[in-house]
């Protein structure tokens, strides 16, 4: 028993350290899907976002914040973070380009305008390291409980509390108020919620918006925790892992956060699992596909049908049919 | 102006404007991150034409770009969005050198046979999402984007722990399989170009009849335009679209070869995507999915990739530049709504007068 609960302390936090950044930017992907805009950008703006996140941090280190830099950093990748998901938002909104063509093009761009303006800045392909990291800390009282305490309070970045706090606010902002149930009605029934006079594109710019800023928090979080610098190779791949996140969770705030920690497990496992008693015989390559696999499974209605919303990738025109 | 001579018209017109608008912004960037635009592209230019290494370096880059923008294109005349080039590119490369490596007959078998290797290695690839999206209507874009990184995934784990030779990639394939051509070598100052080339130009052939010489072919672009019409028109849709998917699939796997028979002679494990892939979605968009348009893309954007050194050694511009203007191709061609709207009020203004 003792050995399974010091695999456990490892893997718990290590699990929910690899999810947060997943489930931030998942519940950006909520916003922009919810209002009909597919965004298979969300990788890009992570990109950017990691990029913000230490290129803030950086600046306002060398301003004299001191340990408030890395989150003013986070704020700093938010700001940019929504202001490049504009691109994504122009392009498939106002200029009804394919949403999914656009969305790749975002993530290119990501990619060659971050490692290009740190080129230009640092004269090689990544950033410096920042000296104001956020770590990992014991939460008071809390962790003092036995076998509990050491799971979920313990060795643990407080943003992965603040990311929880925040996926209980998406969720009252998109099923409890007015906000929400225009923006989902603009997602199934863009029509009927123009007859009703949602402004429609509006609601679509600011769930895209709103997709740009969480992921941007996301791909900050990972940056200014786990990684702590940042170049080409940050963010590979966990974008379309909030994505797979976003979906497996069927579109809901809960559902993606439970999808993202289970992803996070899946993570963590993998870099683990080799020196776990009863695992270390299962290949690491089944923990890194985990998630793929689980995501085509409950797309096929293998693992309960996920149902997108009924607007998904279609352009709206004001008076068609 | 007839209105079939102005489509034909715009279709040339919008990915002309298209690179034209991402030059400009490529200038802008240039002029406001301190270096001089004119000299830059006078660096990328000589960069692709200078020496003749370097044109053979650009044909040998264009080479996979023109197979994952076929690939792109034929899914896309079903009317499906192959996202997932990358991953059926990377399978196909791996499967194409696996049986280089382990077979030795003569070329003349050999060598077809890992092509067709990779070729079936991307159809299968392919088939998943395609049959899918047949029997479950599910999106074939994101499950194209998972199988991409279960391919990575599943590639590097077979070569960490079956064929690793030294560091981080396998032995060298046979010689009886590879591509390598030392007259074309010799011809282009010992550039990596290959026989690829050749069958990359056969592919584009091979595309063009298949979609527009071969019932098949008018099956499948007839799914594209309309789904319910060929149903009633008594078409097999499920079985088209699964057959659109399985053939594209093949375009990358095929492309996947020419990487590993031809330039490399050897797969590694990826540290991320080749992204060769995703740059086929530029390609076909940009060659509006046509065979002819995909080849001249392809050249465009192999020369942009190719240039890019040279940038980077001649005007001190970072080479990251390129994948800035390519995404911006990408933008302004999907954002090609806009730009028929613009030329067409120009267009209606002239004629009032």
């Amino acid at each position: 028993m003792d050995v399974v609960l010091q695999i456990l302390y490892i893997i718990v936090p290590a699990g929910l350290i690899a999810a947060t950044p997943l489930m931030l930017t998942a519940m950006g992907g909520l916003f922009s899907e919810r209002s009909g805009v597919v965004n298979i950008g969300l990788e890009g703006l992570m990109v950017m976002g990691a990029f913000g996140g230490i290129v803030g941090t950086l600046m306002f280190e060398s301003f004299g914040f001191g340990a408030l830099s890395p989150w003013m950093g986070i704020l700093f990748a938010v700001l940019i973070s929504a202001i490049f998901a504009l691109f994504h938002a122009v392009a498939s909104i106002s200029f009804r380009a394919d949403q999914i063509v656009s969305g790749v093009a975002l993530n290119f761009l990501a990619l060659g305008l971050t490692v290009f303006i740190v080129r230009e800045i640092f004269d090689r392909g990544q950033t410096d390291t920042i000296n104001t990291r956020i770590f990992r800390t014991n939460v008071p009282l809390l962790s003092d409980i036995p076998v509990i305490g050491d799971l979920f309070f313990s060795r643990i970045y407080v943003t992965s509390y603040i990311a929880l706090f925040i996926i209980a606010v998406v969720w009252y902002v998109v099923f409890k108020t007015p906000f929400g149930l225009r923006l989902r009605a603009v997602g199934e029934h863009p029509m009927a919620a123009d007859t009703m006079g949602i402004k429609v594109q509006r609601m679509r710019y600011i769930g895209v918006m709103l997709s740009g800023a969480f992921a941007g928090a996301g791909g900050s979080v990972y940056a200014v925790t786990i990684a702590g610098n940042f170049a080409s190779g940050t963010i590979v791949g966990q974008g379309f892992m909030a994505l797979a996140a976003l979906i497996f969770g069927k579109w809901t705030p809960f559902g993606a956060m439970g999808a993202a920690i289970f992803f996070g497990f899946a993570m963590a496992l993998s870099t683990s699992a080799q020196q776990l008693p009863g695992l270390q015989n299962i290949p690491q390559v089944f923990f890194l596909i985990l998630p793929y696999v689980l995501t085509i499974l409950a797309l096929a209605g293998f693992v309960g049908k996920a149902e997108p919303p009924k607007a998904l990738n279609q352009p709206y025109t004001k008076g068609s049919r | 102006m007839s209105d079939m001579i102005r489509g034909r018209l715009m279709n040339i017109l919008i990915p002309l404007i298209a690179i034209f608008l991402a030059f400009l912004a490529g200038a802008v960037i240039m002029l406001f991150s301190g270096n001089d635009p004119i000299q830059g592209y006078a660096a990328l230019i000589s960069g692709v034409v200078g020496e003749p290494y370097d044109f053979g370096e650009t044909l040998m880059r264009m080479t996979p770009l023109i197979f994952s923008g076929l690939a792109v294109a034929f899914a896309f005349r079903t009317g499906l969005l192959n996202i997932g080039v990358e991953g059926q590119l990377i399978v196909g490369w791996f499967t194409s050198v696996f049986v280089g490596l382990i077979i030795d007959v003569p070329m003349i078998i050999h060598l077809p046979l890992a092509i067709a290797a990779g070729a079936l290695a991307g159809a299968l690839w392919g088939f998943v999402p395609g049959i899918l999206k047949a029997k479950f209507e599910v999106h074939e874009v994101i499950v194209t984007i998972m199988m991409n990184y279960i391919a990575m995934h599943v590639v590097n784990s077979i070569i960490r722990g079956q064929l690793l030779e030294s560091g981080q990639r396998t032995g060298f394939i046979n010689p009886s399989a590879s591509l390598e051509s030392q007259f074309l070598s010799e011809l282009t100052q010992f550039s990596r170009l290959h026989w690829g080339f050749f069958i990359a130009i056969g592919a584009c052939i091979v595309m063009w009849f298949i979609l527009w010489k071969t019932k098949r072919g008018f099956e499948l672009r007839s799914v594209g335009y309309n789904k319910n019409a060929s149903l009633y028109a008594g078409m097999n849709v499920k079985g088209n679209i699964v057959a659109s998917m399985s053939i594209s699939g093949a375009f990358a796997g095929v492309g996947g070869a020419m990487v590993g028979l031809g330039t490399y002679q050897y797969a590694n494990i990826l540290p991320s995507f080749t992204n060769i892939g995703f740059d086929g979605i530029a390609v076909a968009l940009l060659g509006a999915s046509t065979s002819l348009g995909i080849f001249l893309a392809a050249f465009l954007f192999g020369g942009l990739q190719q240039g890019a050194n040279m940038m980077q050694a001649g005007a001190g511009v970072a080479p990251e530049l390129v994948e800035i203007i390519i995404a911006l191709i990408i933008f302004f061609v999907a954002s090609g709504y806009i730009i028929r709207w613009a030329l067409g009020r120009m267009f209606s203004k002239k004629e009032e007068k």
